[in-house]
This record gives structure tokens, C-alpha cells and sequence, in this order.
């Protein structure tokens, strides 16, 4: 909303500076978001003469001139036609920046002539769209030479522009924002123009009326006008097409100037129609689908159901509220008007101009909710100021409905404002202010209860916490004291639940081995989405900010692997990559994980990547993966050897070279392992990538156990190792070796460590051979050779159940 | 002199002269040998007339103890000084470079971090951290926090919708973190001090806004907290979180469907440089907006607006990083570029803790 300090003075008496004028608005909740002096603006641009102007010895079409500016003369090229000598113009020296041309001034040569400056137009100042020549001004400015021309034109009238919350529309309007000055101690609210006080002189030849039912009377309860005969359209007077420009308003004809002035001033759209150009009455009625009119914009809309239509016997005039039509606009020729001053429902106004895509001052205003009991004021003002500016005669008002009320009745206790805001006001520093905003304030006889009654203008105030806040923001938030929050504890109490606790050790967790964290986008391209088991439709955007994100994620993978093929093409070898976040199953509440991935590319294991003298970095296999994977369930505080290993892995993995991890059979923790070379391909990024991806919602929560962490066993007995070589067929898992191993004996076997793994011919085809090393821990006596040999007697014997594994003698 | 004498000069001398531990070994087996010649005279004892044999023996004794104790000497200079040439040959270029230990590689996102920072601050202040679902329902993300459907303020949010479903309902991503408020205050009943960080989503792209990026909301909800209460949290936070000892916030009205009354804050800062200074009012910068929670959203979870009131605030966590830490560009946040996050992140074990700093 933007508007000039001297209109708003036009409301508010005020002896209040620009300065104050600004921090006032912003605090009251009307932020100022940009202030134009163009007093300061244009400061340059000043009064010159143009002593001398001859041809241009190599251009016809320009001279050069010689301009005086007050201090000295100075040769100016000019190529307006205008430019003569005598002429009193507009001057802007070198090292001047020029709006309307975006442009800072220099010492320019032109065909061959230097020119100091420039002689300007008024589009050159953005002060209207005239380019045709240069400004031409009258001998009044001849005294004028060397000084200011945004001040001796007037044109120096600061343009403020504040941003107005969707709940006030009565701030669309000058006069608005006037009140909360004046209600926030800024001034005087000048008494209101109510324009056209006369009954008029004739009864209007044209009829208005509602066509509506019951279930949407409430879409246009009221349209009220009067017939204007005899006037005289054309250019609107100076001051007002300043104002309109000054706010980026186009000037058209003085009849629709009325109506944007109006607007703009009292937050009341009006519209103006060419009576000459209507058949018969003019009516409201809902919009029918087959229907069609060509707008204002000159556009043609279609389809109007839904709509409030202002029709004539014939056509569709316009959409009530929101735009005009083109065949029955003003225009210069025309003769006779009907003004239409008409309330419409917000809601109705807001799903229709949203349905058509029209924005305008009027919808803006009408679906913000202007005040209702401005109808007939519009009518009236709008009489006033068509009379004053362009003659013709008034019939009288002519009505078709009554606008609603527009106020409230709100029992309130001003005592609330103080249960709400901690400050302390009396029951008379609350109501005076309330009154000042224009509210009433009635004793309910009821102890200290009142009964306060909203002005029509403000549709948002619906009870007693809005009426806090009128109060506090008119007192200033400032007058809030900071009170300190109470302690619930003396110590504060731990408050992350397990699975918070679980997010924040992963990212550690992953990060202490080499990973840097990305966040990678929610959302991604829908065919990578369904590379990696996404792409469902109820997971798919229906208004996507483009292609590349229209589906949400279903992993962290598809995140973290372009993002490392981006880093590669940039020239960063062996990214590690690391995310820790949501991933989306399905659309309800519980359909959302918390995922955390590692990957690694190239030689970026975690021994050291790349390059290096004392051995280059190993290309990155499954065991990186797996040991990330490990690593991270340790950190989480689970046991690794809970979980189970199963090669079923989702297709995006390499089939060999990949795992599930698993809890039971029923729960699904995670996978790792080598990214499919395909997957690769399609993504364009170079492997070997391996990668891990853990469920952190799917984690079994730690069980709560006391602070202590129990006794430790000590043990002064000599622990016993004893090494094993199995001849195995070369599918046997060492896994199963392994846990074969370690079951054979539960309470003296505390370690089996896996250290060779070897195949070659000297053990036939198909076999390997798989070394161990047992770790027994006598409990209470040194074991005998004997004891020592029947244990490793029953691993022998294990192992050779579980896999057919032979001794290797 | 006699020959016992000459011996011993003469072993004694051998010893001093040996020069590896070879030579040494040989004069140790000339002198003490099974056959060396001091071993040979302790022999010879047995043939001397009983007279002889103690002060003979006694003088035998003390000339091998003295070749003894010469040999130790001897044998541990000589066993220092091929030690000592040993590791004169074994020196390494202490200038090759070693491997980085993974725990120096590794880094943590700015907003990870800054969400540890935020959420350390009110735990200490008794806020518990709560969370809810990115895909939210209409009801959650506007309904119920009084933003009806027509309202002008939906269409502000530029809000991403999924696909309509069979009964016409639509899912939206949450345009902000307070639908948690919602699901909060349906789940549990006040006293309620609750934080919710957490990704929301909006359509808009340039350099100051991201379709995706995190919020942070607080929520406090009991019989007597008011808005001094709000402005002192808030005022505690940004002097914690700025690590500084005064800021100067200035609170203006504002709007916001959900509060009432509503204001938006704003620290002031001067610029020195590139570097931004907290404190004084010669700039205004916005950080969040805040109020008294709206009698229509405590009515819409069965929550008595004549019983209960509280405050809730909502702030840009990706916003709270770039100020303190000063990333210039917001979208960078997301773009996965390992220099940048190399740059802007954290070390691993730089946890955030009141004790310790933030």
C-alpha cells in the first residue's frame, strides 16, 4: 500500500516528522518496507536555461546547446525536437543517475561534440510516460534557474509504502492508516469527507437490482449507484494524476481517476459505467458457466460460474468486485454515467479471482473484507468529486439491497489485556484506546466487564484476544517487560527422547569416519525416485517447483550420490558423503522415516583416499560399507551381532556384493553395499560407489536401565589361543564358520577372530580354506591339555556340522 | 714383576684395545676360556704345595675379577656404539606427509549444528523437542490453526499440494513447523514447553528463499504465561545463541492467524566490514514472529481459551545460521558442495554445550 506524506496529511493533522511518521507505522504493525524521497532522489535534476542552441555539425537531428544551470554554461547535446534557445528546462550534470533511462550520466562525445550533461524529458525522471521532448517550462521558472526542480514543481512529496497484514483491510486505504497514527499518539484524525450531500436532481433513467436465491443473497447483499448525466470526461487535474503516479498508478481519464483515487484514499472500490453503453437494468447475479465477457485487460473470460456477474439486459458488464468490463467502460467521449458502489462477498470474490487468475485493486481490497456500511459514502464521494472535476448532474441514489452491519458486540474484560501482555493498564487507559480506533465501549453494569462494538471497517476483530491486541499494539509492545520463565527444575532434566538422541549420534557418528553431511532436497526427479522404490503416485507433488523435484524421496541415495558425481565434475576426488534424514513411504503420519546414509566413492575408504606415498587408497568394496554400517549400529548402542546379514538386497545394489540388515525376520534395519553399475549409468556418475543406509526409526529403543553399569568379571587366568584352518567349499559364509565356532562351547570361547582366508589349487577346485584363531578364557583354574583339546574337539565337530568344513592337517 | 702381573697387564690392555665386540669375545676366551690362560692357572692350583695355594689363589681370583668387570665395561661402550651406528643409518624424512585421520575429515552440516546450538538453549529452559510428519493434513497445517480455507493467508504460504484424494482431501507438505503445535497439544495436556524443529517447504526460489528449509517452533501453554514471558525467552535465546552479552530486539505488531496479539521481532545489528556486529539500532534485521497462542487454535484442540493461554514463535533455522555464521547464499545449503560444506561445517567433536559454549 503505498501512498505520499501529503495525502496522508489530508487525514491526520500532525506536527509528527517523516522520521517518526515511519517508526510509528512500523511498530504499530504497519511495516514501512520503502520510503522514496524524491527530493533526495532527484536532488540533481535542476532549473537550467538554454542560452544558445545551433545544429550539430555532423547530426541533423541534434543541437548543441549551451545550458545555463545557474553557475556556469555548458555545452549540452540535445536531441529533443523541443530544445531551442530560451528554452527553460530540466538539467541533470554529469555523475547523475537518471531513473528513466537506468543510466549514471558521463562526459560523453557525440558524433564528435562533448556534451556536459543532459537536458531531460519527463519520462527521464519517471514522472510520466512523456517523451516527446524535453520539459518545457513556463516563465515562472525563470527565477528558478540553478535551483531544485523537484521543488519548485512540487513533485518533492515523499512516496511511503507499508505492507498491510491480510487481516486489516481498513489500511487500504489513507484514511485508515490515518486513524492508527492518530490512535498511536501521532495526531488528530480530520473529520471525513462525505461527499455529495444533496438529494439529487432528477430520478436515474437506468434501474439497478440482485438476481440471487437464498443460498448466495450473500454474495452481493447490497449495490447501490447514481446516475450522473452531462459530464465531461477527459485528462483528470495535475494533483491528481501526481498522487496516482506517485503510488504507480496510470492516470487514464478523469472518470476512472475518481474511482483509483477513492480506492486508494478510503479503501472503497467503486466503478463507473458509460450509461450510454447498457440496455436496460443493470444487475448482480451469479455467473452462469456458459457465459463470457472481454475485461478491462482486454482479455475475454469464460466460464463465469461461481462469479458475481453485473449485467446488463444483454451482456455481462463485469465480475462484481474484481474487474470491469471494456464495452461498457468510460471513455473521453463519454456523456453519462451510473457510479456503482456495491459490497461483495470475500470469500466469493477470493475463489473467483483466484479461479481466473485476475489480480486488481478491487479483489485485492473486496476479499480482505472492505467496510460494508461504505457503500453509500462511495456513492456520494464519487458524485462529489465526478460534479467538481467534470460537471453533470446527480440523480438521486439509487438502491438495490442493504449492506450487512459489519460490527460485532464483544464482552470483554479489560483486564485481559494485562492476563495476556503482563502489562498493567487501567480499565480507562484500555477503552480510550479502543475508542480511539474507532470502537465503542458500553458499562455492562456486570462488575468490571464491558461490551465493546467493532467499527464496520474491521471485519478481523472477532473477540477478546484481538481486542488485546488493538491495545497492545496502539500502547506499543514495547511497554512489554521481559518476565522471566519459571524453572520447571533447579538443573534442567535431560528432554531428547531416544530416537532425537539416535539422529544426533548418527551424524557424529558418521562424520568421526571421514563423512561430511549434506542435506540433500526432500524431493527429487521422478525417475530417480523410482530407481530407488519410489514414485508412488500419493507421494507425488501435484504442483512441483519443477521437474527435478516432483516426487518425495524414498532414500537418502538418490540425494547423495548426484551429489557426489556433482563434486567429482567439480574436481573433488573420493567424496565421502554422509545424510541423515527423512525418507517417505507413504502419505500418513507414520509414513515418514528417519534414514541415515553413508557413501563412499573411488578409493574413498575409510583406511585413506586417494593417492599417497605410502600406498595409494584402495578402491572402495562392500566391507567399507559394511563397516560403516557396523559402526554406526555400535555407535547407537547396538549390538552388531544381533543382526542378521541376508543377501536380498533392493535392486539398486550390486546382487553380489550387498546385504539386508536384518533383526528377526520380520524387521528390516538397513542395507549396504556396492551401488549397481546400472543405477550408476543412469545417474551418470562414475563408481565404485558403496553405501550404507540405516532405519533409524526401525532400531529397537534401548531398554531404561539403572546408571550402573554392573560388576566387571576379573579374570587373573591366562587366556588360551588356539589356531584352526578349515577346508570349506568355496560358497560356505565364514559367517556360519564363525558362529559355529563360537557356539561350541558359550562359556569358555569369548573370542573367534577370523584371519585368513586363502584358495588356490594345492586345496582342489571349489574349495578354500577359512583360519581361526579361538580365544578360551579359563574362569577359575589353569585348563589342562586335556580340557584344552576336548574343547577344540567340539569346535572341529561344529564346524563340521554347520558346513561340512574339515580340519586342515 | 710377575708373570700373575704381566698377565693381567696384558689382558687388560687387550680389552681396552678391542674395538668390536668380536675382538672382545676373543680375549675374553684367551683369559677366562675353558683354555684361556687365567682359567689355566686356577688349574694349576691344585699342583702348588698347600702353602702356596691360598695367597696364590687369592691373587688369581682378584686378576679375573678385574678382567671380568673390564670385559662388562668394555662389552657395553662397544654394544652403545653399534647401537648408536645403527641408528645413525636409520633416518627417516620426518617431512612426508601423514594420512588425516578420518575424525578431521568428516563434518557436520551448519544447520545440524545450529539445531544442536538452538535446542541445547531450551533444554536448559525446560522445552522438550517434538516432532511431527513433512506430509501433513490440510486440517493440521491451516484448518486448525485458525487459517480458514479462503483465507488470503493460505494463498501467501505457496503452499506444495499432493494429488487429490477419493474423498477430495489433499495432503500438503507443511508450509511451517506449527502443525506441531497441533499434534502437540492434542497429545498431551499443559503444562506443555515444547521446541519443534524441523524441514518445512514452501514453493519460492531465489537467494534469500529455498523451497525446502527448517524451522524451529516453540510453544509454551499453561494458565499464566504471557507475553513479558515470550519476550524474555526470546530475549535469553538470541543473547545464547549470538554468544553475545546484550542485543538490542525491537517487537512490532504484526499478524498472524495462529497468535493474538502477534509481532515479528527484529536485532539490531551494524555492519563493520563484511562482518555483522549485534547490538545498537542503526539496522533492523527480521529474525521471527511470535505471539500469544490464538483462542481459535487452543478451542480447535479442546483447550480452553478462559483457562489457558501461551505463547508460540517460529524462526528460520537456515536464517539463525546464516547470521550467526555468515553464508551469504541460502540455496548453497543444499547443494551438497563439498568445498562449501568443507568451509561452513563443523568439526565432529565440536558438541554444542551450555558448559562448553555453543
Amino acid at each position: 500500500m503505498k501512498f505520499t506524506l501529503s495525502w496522508l496529511k489530508d487525514h491526520l493533522e500532525t506536527e509528527a516528522s517523516l522520521e517518526e511518521i515511519l517508526a510509528k507505522l512500523t511498530l504499530i504493525g504497519l511495516e514501512v518496507e520503502d520510503v522514496i524521497n524524491p527530493a533526495e532522489t532527484l536532488a540533481n535534476f535542476t532549473i537550467a536555461h538554454i542560452e544558445k542552441a545551433d545544429p550539430h555539425p555532423d547530426a541533423d537531428k541534434l543541437q548543441v546547446c549551451a545550458v545555463n544551470n545557474g553557475k556556469e554554461t555548458l555545452q549540452v547535446v540535445c536531441g529533443a525536437p523541443n530544445a531551442r534557445a530560451g528554452l527553460l528546462g530540466v538539467f541533470a550534470p554529469v555523475g547523475t543517475y537518471v531513473p528513466g533511462i537506468d543510466f549514471t550520466l558521463t562526459k560523453a562525445k557525440i558524433r564528435g561534440v562533448e556534451s556536459y550533461g543532459m537536458m531531460c524529458s519527463e519520462s527521464e525522471l519517471e514522472l510520466s510516460e512523456d517523451h516527446e521532448g524535453i520539459i518545457d517550462l513556463d516563465e515562472t521558472a525563470a527565477s528558478h534557474i540553478g535551483k531544485s526542480y523537484i521543488e519548485f514543481a512540487g513533485l518533492d512529496d515523499p512516496i511511503i509504502d507499508i505492507y498491510i497484514t491480510p487481516n486489516r483491510p481498513d489500511c487500504l486505504g489513507v484514511r485508515g492508516v490515518a486513524r492508527d497514527l492518530a490512535a498511536a499518539g501521532l495526531g488528530k484524525l480530520k473529520p471525513a469527507d462525505e461527499g455529495y450531500d444533496q438529494k439529487g436532481d432528477f430520478k436515474s433513467p437506468l434501474n439497478i437490482g440482485l438476481e440471487f436465491d437464498d443460498e448466495t443473497s450473500h454474495i452481493c447483499p447490497a449495490f447501490w449507484g447514481r446516475y450522473i448525466k452531462g459530464v465531461t470526461n477527459g485528462p483528470s487535474p495535475e494533483w491528481l494524476q501526481q498522487r496516482l503516479r506517485a503510488i504507480g498508478l496510470r492516470p487514464i481519464n478523469a472518470l476512472v481517476d475518481i474511482t483509483n483515487y477513492i480506492s486508494f484514499d478510503r479503501g472503497r472500490p467503486l466503478h463507473v459505467y458509460d450509461a450510454d453503453k447498457v440496455s436496460g437494468t443493470i444487475i448482480a447475479r451469479p455467473g452462469k458457466s456458459g457465459e463470457s465477457f472481454l475485461a478491462l485487460d482486454g482479455k475475454d473470460y469464460d466460464d463465469l460460474e461461481g462469479a458475481c456477474v453485473i449485467a446488463d439486459d444483454k451482456n455481462p458488464l463485469g465480475l462484481g468486485g474484481i474487474l470491469g468490463g471494456e464495452l461498457s467502460g468510460s471513455t473521453e467521449d463519454t456523456k453519462n454515467v451510473l457510479i456503482e458502489s456495491a459490497y461483495f462477498d470475500p470469500i466469493q470474490i477470493a475463489m473467483t479471482g483466484r479461479k481466473h487468475g485476475i489480480i486488481s485493486d478491487a479483489r485485492y481490497r473486496f476479499e480482505r473484507g472492505i467496510d460494508p456500511q461504505s457503500v453509500e459514502t462511495g456513492v456520494n464521494l464519487a458524485t462529489k468529486m465526478i460534479i467538481d472535476l467534470c460537471g453533470g448532474k446527480a440523480s438521486e441514489l439509487i438502491k438495490a439491497g442493504e449492506p450487512p452491519k459489519g460490527t460485532k458486540e464483544i464482552p470483554f474484560d479489560p483486564q485481559r489485556v494485562t492476563r495476556l501482555t503482563g502489562v498493567k493498564l487501567s480499565n480507562q487507559q484500555v477503552t480510550k484506546t479502543l475508542e480511539d480506533l474507532g470502537f465503542t465501549c458500553n458499562d455492562t453494569g456486570k462488575g468490571d466487564q464491558i461490551t465493546v462494538t467493532s467499527p464496520s471497517w474491521r471485519p478481523d476483530i472477532d473477540g477478546p484476544a484481538d481486542l488485546v491486541e488493538e491495545v497492545i499494539r496502539i500502547i506499543g509492545l514495547d511497554k512489554v517487560t521481559p518476565t522471566p520463565l519459571s524453572r520447571p527444575f533447579g538443573i534442567a532434566r535431560p528432554v531428547l527422547t531416544g530416537k532425537q538422541k539416535r539422529v544426533r549420534l548418527a551424524k557424529r557418528a558418521l562424520a568421526a569416519r571421514g563423512a561430511v553431511e549434506a542435506i540433500t532436497w526432500s524431493f527429487i526427479k521422478s525417475d530417480e525416485a523410482a530407481l530407488f522404490g519410489g514414485g508412488s503416485p500419493e507421494l507425488k507433488l501435484a504442483n512441483p517447483i519443477s521437474s527435478d523435484m516432483s516426487d518425495m524421496r524414498p532414500s537418502l541415495l538418490p540425494g547423495l550420490i548426484p551429489a557426489a558425481g556433482r563434486n567429482i565434475a567439480r574436481g573433488t576426488n573420493d567424496p565421502v558423503l554422509m545424510e541423515v534424514g527423512e525418507v517417505y513411504h507413504s502419505d500418513e503420519a507414520d509414513g515418514q522415516s528417519v534414514n541415515a546414509a553413508i557413501i563412499r566413492v573411488g578409493s574413498g575408504s575409510h583406511q585413506g583416499a586417494s593417492r599417497h606415498w605410502s600406498g595409494n587408497g584402495a578402491k572402495v568394496t562392500v566391507f567399507d560399507a559394511k563397516a560403516d554400517a557396523i559402526a554406526l549400529l555400535d555407535a547407537l548402542g547396538q549390538d552388531a551381532n544381533r543382526f542378521q546379514f541376508t543377501t536380498d538386497a533392493p535392486a539398486w545394489f550390486h546382487p553380489g556384493r550387498s546385504a539386508v540388515i536384518r533383526l528377526g525376520p520380520k524387521i528390516t534395519i538397513g542395507v549396504f553395499g556396492e551401488i549397481h553399475p546400472t543405477i550408476l549409468k543412469q545417474l551418470d556418475v562414475k563408481g565404485p560407489i558403496v553405501a550404507a543406509e540405516i532405519n533409524l526409526d526401525a532400531l529397537p529403543e534401548a531398554k531404561k536401565k539403572s546408571t550402573s553399569k554392573g560388576a566387571m568379571e576379573l579374570n587373573d587366568l591366562q587366556p588360551v589361543k588356539r589356531d584352526f584352518a578349515f577346508i570349506v567349499s568355496s560358497d560356505t559364509k565364514a559367517g556360519d564358520v564363525i558362529r559355529a565356532a563360537s557356539s561350541a562351547d558359550k562359556k569358555m570361547i569369548t573370542n573367534i577372530t577370523l584371519f585368513d582366508v586363502f584358495a588356490g589349487e594345492s586345496l582342489g577346485e571349489d574349495k578354500k580354506s577359512l583360519a581361526i584363531e579361538a580365544t578360551l578364557q579359563p574362569k577359575t583354574k589353569t585348563m589342562t591339555d586335556e580340557e584344552i583339546d576336548a574343547i577344540a574337539d567340539k569346535i572341529i565337530a561344529a564346524v563340521k556340522k554347520a558346513t561340512g568344513g574339515e580340519i586342515r592337517s | 714383576m710377575s708373570e700373575l702381573e704381566t698377565l693381567e697387564k696384558q689382558f687388560l690392555q687387550a680389552i681396552d684395545q678391542a674395538d668390536d665386540l668380536s675382538s672382545l669375545e676373543t680375549v675374553r676366551i684367551d683369559a677366562l676360556g675353558k683354555k684361556g690362560k687365567i682359567s689355566s692357572l686356577m688349574q694349576g692350583l691344585g699342583k702348588m704345595p698347600p702353602e702356596d695355594r691360598k695367597s696364590f689363589g687369592q691373587a688369581v681370583n682378584a686378576v679375573k675379577q678385574a678382567i671380568s668387570s673390564a670385559l662388562e665395561v668394555q662389552k657395553s661402550a662397544l654394544e652403545q656404539a653399534a647401537l648408536n651406528q645403527r641408528l645413525e643409518t636409520e633416518r627417516e624424512d620426518i617431512t612426508l606427509p601423514v594420512r588425516p585421520s578420518p575424525v578431521s575429515q568428516g563434518r557436520i552440516h551448519p544447520i545440524s549444528q545450529v539445531w544442536e546450538e538452538i535446542t541445547e538453549i531450551f533444554a536448559d529452559l525446560g522445552f522438550a523437542m517434538a516432532e511431527g510428519p513433512h506430509i501433513e493434513t490440510d486440517e493440521n497445517n491451516f484448518t486448525k490453526l485458525n487459517i480458514p480455507d479462503e483465507h488470503p493467508a493460505r494463498q501467501e504460504h505457496d503452499t506444495f499440494y499432493f494429488n487429490p484424494k477419493p474423498d477430495g482431501s489433499r495432503r500438503v507438505l507443511r508450509t511451517h513447523t506449527s502443525p506441531v503445535q497441533i499434534r502437540t497439544m492434542e497429545a498431551s495436556k499443559p503444562p506443555i514447553r515444547i521446541i519443534a524443529p524441523g524441514r518445512v517447504f514452501r514453493s519460492d526460489s531465489d537467494q534469500t528463499h529455498t523451497p525446502m528449509f527448517h524451522q524451529i517452533e516453540g510453544l509454551v501453554i499453561d494458565k499464566e504465561t504471557h507475553m513479558g514471558h515470550l519476550k524474555w525467552v526470546l530475549e535469553e535465546f538470541c543473547k545464547a545463541f549470538f554468544e553475545v552479552d546484550d542485543v538490542t530486539m525491537r517487537f512490532r505488531a504484526s499478524h498472524f492467524p495462529f497468535t493474538e496479539p502477534s509481532a515479528e521481532v527484529d536485532i539490531g545489528y551494524s555492519k563493520v566490514g563484511d562482518e555483522v556486529r549485534f547490538g545498537g539500532d542503526e539496522n533492523w534485521m527480521e529474525i521471527l514472529g511470535c505471539g500469544m497462542v490464538h483462542p481459535n487454535v487452543l478451542k480447535n484442540v479442546g483447550l480452553d481459551p478462559d483457562e489457558y493461554q501461551g505463547f508460540a514463535f517460529g524462526m528460520g533455522i537456515d536464517r539463525l545460521a546464516t547470521l550467526k555464521y555468515g553464508m551469504p547464499d541460502l540455496r548453497a545449503f543444499f547443494a551438497g558442495d563439498l568445498n562449501w560444506l568443507r568451509h561452513y561445517g563443523f568439526s565432529v567433536l565440536n558438541v554444542p554445550t551450555i558448559a562448553g559454549g555453543l
